[in-house]
């Protein structure tokens, strides 16, 4: 382990005021790190509104780093295992924050804004029509309830995962996976009824496997 | 590209992707390893395909790679 890390974990390791001591110098770091992140994601947030984004990612980052203290083994710098926290800290806040949104809501099956998302031109009807009539059929018949949801809430809807993950509980992993399988299943049901014939490459990249995660 | 290719794109997943728990377990490696200049994407792949296909773990990973070469966030 470099002198650095073995430096922090000494202090983190201590009592009494060195410990105290340590723990600022650490809540001081996460904060800056934190203060940059929310700056670069770029949001609309602006103000004390993204200041105390921040600060509550620091504040819990800090927690979670000294909880998680005894799982650090040295695979990296212990600030880079530490700003881990404090970014995935930053994005959760985020997420939350999306509901604060006056125009943010659930969206509803609106179809129309399928062909949108994969820029397909407002006056191209036909073709407009014929993407969302396949992919209607597709979920209509290979998707579950849940997937459908998901699919209809983030591809329709445009909702961050993370806000997502803040609406329902769920994890970011648990909702990633369950429009993974939703792609793989539409995509491989378009196949098998020949939508996509047309697109070059189509079915010839042998990625059809059951695939993780 | 053409707007089914586009679509197609989308829906299309890499069965080596590793999803978001197993990726963001080891981000703190990848990102130092990309730091150095090392190509973390042979040792995983797994993890390569995930932030290629996962938009908020991209984020993160960009986030975290803009924090450790910060030349102001000494550590
Ligand atoms: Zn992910």
């Amino acid at each position: 382990m470099d002198e650095a890390s073995r430096e922090w974990l000494a202090a983190l390791g201590a009592e009494g005021a060195a410990r105290e001591e340590g723990v600022a110098r650490l809540h001081d770091l996460l904060l800056r790190v934190a203060l940059h992140e929310v700056a670069r994601r770029g949001t609309a947030i602006t103000g004390p509104e993204l200041d105390d984004v921040a600060h509550q990612s620091a504040d819990d980052a800090t927690v979670a780093v000294l909880a998680k203290l005894p799982t650090f083994r040295g695979e990296s710098r212990f600030t880079t295992w530490a700003y881990r926290f404090v970014v995935l800290e930053v994005s959760s806040k985020l997420g939350r924050h999306y509901w604060r949104r006056p125009a943010a809501r659930l969206a509803d099956e609106d179809w129309e804004r399928l062909p949108d998302r994969f820029g397909v031109d407002p006056s191209a009807h036909s073709e407009r029509r014929e993407m969302v009539d396949a992919i209607r059929r597709a979920v209509d018949e290979v998707l579950t309830e849940h997937q459908r949801a998901l699919f209809v809430a983030i591809v329709l809807g445009g909702v961050p995962l993370d806000a997502l993950v803040a609406r329902t509980g769920s994890s970011r992993g648990a909702i990633y996976k369950g429009v993974f399988d939703a792609r793989r299943k539409i995509r491989a049901f378009l196949d098998a009824n020949g939508y996509l014939d047309d697109a070059p490459g189509a079915g010839s990249d042998g990625r059809e496997g059951a695939g993780r995660p | 590209m053409s707007e089914w290719a586009r679509l197609e794109a989308f829906l299309t997943t890499d069965p080596r992707d590793v999803g978001c728990d197993e990726a963001m377990a080891v981000l703190h490696v990848y990102v130092e390893a990309i730091a150095a200049g090392l190509d973390p994407a042979a040792r995983y792949p797994g993890v390569a395909a995930h932030l290629a296909a996962c938009g908020p773990c991209n984020e993160d990973f960009e986030g975290l790679l803009a924090a450790v070469t910060n030349p102001d966030l000494g550590g």
